[in-house]
């Protein structure tokens, strides 16, 4: 997540100082990535270090300002042209964890599966009342449209989820039946690891 | 009102439900002692693969067919009990069931499809059409109200089964897949409809294979070869996208 350009797409709206632009970024994205001030100073240190942004002064209360430069208007422009980068996937811990639980005799992977479905089902159903609360707030004005936006990511990503959870499910017991039926022509050739893969497989069906 | 409902009368109740298709070695257990409750204002989701007995729970509880074993009782009616007749007037009375493949009436127009369980019911004509364009008005289709079913688009029929089965007072909504043939702005308002209905007082169970539909519910249920396997309750407090929202509020108040 860039906070870089997203403090660059505030200041292109006209100057602000660093806890003005904490508010307003968190209201745009309804706190779902919370910001702290000082994030908000070392990345406008390096803003102004690369000449994307510069100092504009101060008010009564001793408000350090910030203005975008034309060079930083130029960068912003860019990433909004500029597709965010999908082929170098973040990595992502539940598959880390499913891809040792099939490998690791002892775990049942049916019993990860379903717990985290179940999670994410709830993650899910809170997501969706925020929505509804926003959908019943809308006033139309930009701030609940991005919150909305935002929000809706979150619903589209964890039913992606919960849907490849469900697959998972499938894929496993699949796999639990083609063992199950190849295993009595090579019954000592399994090695310990896997047959104990199998049987627990078999005691869940 | 619904509140003090809430714990002691569900609106509708599967008491331990078996279902059994078939004799002997081809007997398949459709259904094994499911214990449900749905409470006024509660809508429950039903999920789980193909073949689990989503839509054999949704026939039985809307008296369309009957438990092998168990009762299902609607708003303290024992279904089982009844004959025909009092079943069929409980169905029309009690229950809304929106049905995966909609079964709207192709010689009736939209309001008169709507209408129609209320007429038979009793209800004057003229008051069963205004209800029917209400009912039609809340799913924001009421320029469908004279257009007979083979002129319309699957959505549009799916959203009228929707208003038939909201019409009048029914406290127990079925639902059946209610969002399968719509965009999906289009499903969202339709169980957007659905919500509001249960947070006014009725009682709802859909079933539905989409997680982001059912999580519109208050409780979602998992069924696994007619067995319950496991439920879901909302959360109800402590995320921080809770307080992420009223921040978000109070932001956009200033």
């Amino acid at each position: 997540m860039s906070i870089r350009h997203g403090l660059l797409a505030l200041l292109d709206q006209g100057p602000r100082y660093g806890y003005q632009l904490r508010t307003e970024f968190e209201a745009r994205t309804g706190a779902t990535w919370p910001l702290n001030v000082g994030q908000v100073y070392t990345t406008l240190g390096r803003l102004e270090r690369d000449g994307l942004v510069e100092a504009a002064g101060e008010d009564d209360e001793g408000h350090q300002f910030y203005a975008v430069t034309d060079e930083g208007r130029v960068e912003l422009r860019r990433w909004f042209d500029t597709p965010v980068p999908r082929t170098n996937p973040p990595r992502d811990e539940l598959a880390i964890k499913l891809a040792m639980a099939v490998a690791i005799p002892g775990v049942d992977v049916a019993a990860v599966v379903h717990g985290q479905r179940r999670h994410s089902m709830q993650a899910l159903q809170d997501y969706t009342r925020l929505k509804g609360r926003a959908l019943a707030a809308d006033t139309g004005s930009g701030g609940d449209l991005a919150w909305l936006l935002v929000l809706e990511q979150l619903i589209f990503q964890t039913e992606a989820e919960i849907r490849w959870l469900d697959h998972c499910e499938s894929r496993l017991a699949q796999h639990a039946e083609r063992t199950a039926t190849a295993e009595p022509s090579e019954p000592a050739a399994a090695p310990p690891a896997r047959r104990a893969v199998k049987s627990r497989d078999r005691g869940r069906t | 009102m619904t509140e003090q409902l809430k714990p002691a009368d569900p609106v509708l109740h599967l008491d331990r439900v078996s279902r059994t298709h078939g004799h002997g070695a081809a007997e398949v257990h459709a259904l094994r002692a499911v214990d449900l409750r749905v409470h006024p204002g509660e809508l429950v989701a039903v999920m789980g693969p193909s073949g689990s007995g989503k839509s054999t729970l949704l026939t039985l509880a809307g008296g369309l067919d009957s438990p092998t074993d168990g009762r299902v009782i609607v708003e303290g009616t024992v279904l089982g009990d009844l004959d025909r007749k009092k079943l069929a007037a409980v169905r029309r009375r009690s229950v809304g069931y929106v049905f995966q493949d909609y079964n709207l009436i192709p010689a009736l127009t939209a309001a008169e499809n709507i209408a129609l369980p209320r007429e038979l019911d009793g209800t004057s004509a003229r008051a069963a059409r205004r209800e029917a364009l209400a009912a039609l008005e809340e799913l924001n289709i009421g320029e469908l109200a004279d257009r007979f079913p083979d002129d319309m688009s699957g959505g549009q029929q799916q959203r009228v089964a929707i208003a038939r089965a909201l019409i009048g007072d029914r406290r127990l909504v079925l639902a059946d897949e209610p969002t399968g043939a719509l965009d999906s702005t289009t499903g969202e308002s339709v169980l957007a409809v659905l919500r509001a209905r249960c947070d006014a007082g009725a009682a709802a169970m859909m079933v539905t294979h989409e997680a982001r539909h059912a999580a519109w519910a208050d409780r979602v249920v998992f069924l696994r070869d007619g067995l319950l396997v496991d439920e879901t309750a909302r959360q109800d407090a402590g995320s921080l996208l809770v307080t992420a929202a009223t921040n978000a509020r109070k932001d956009g108040d200033r």
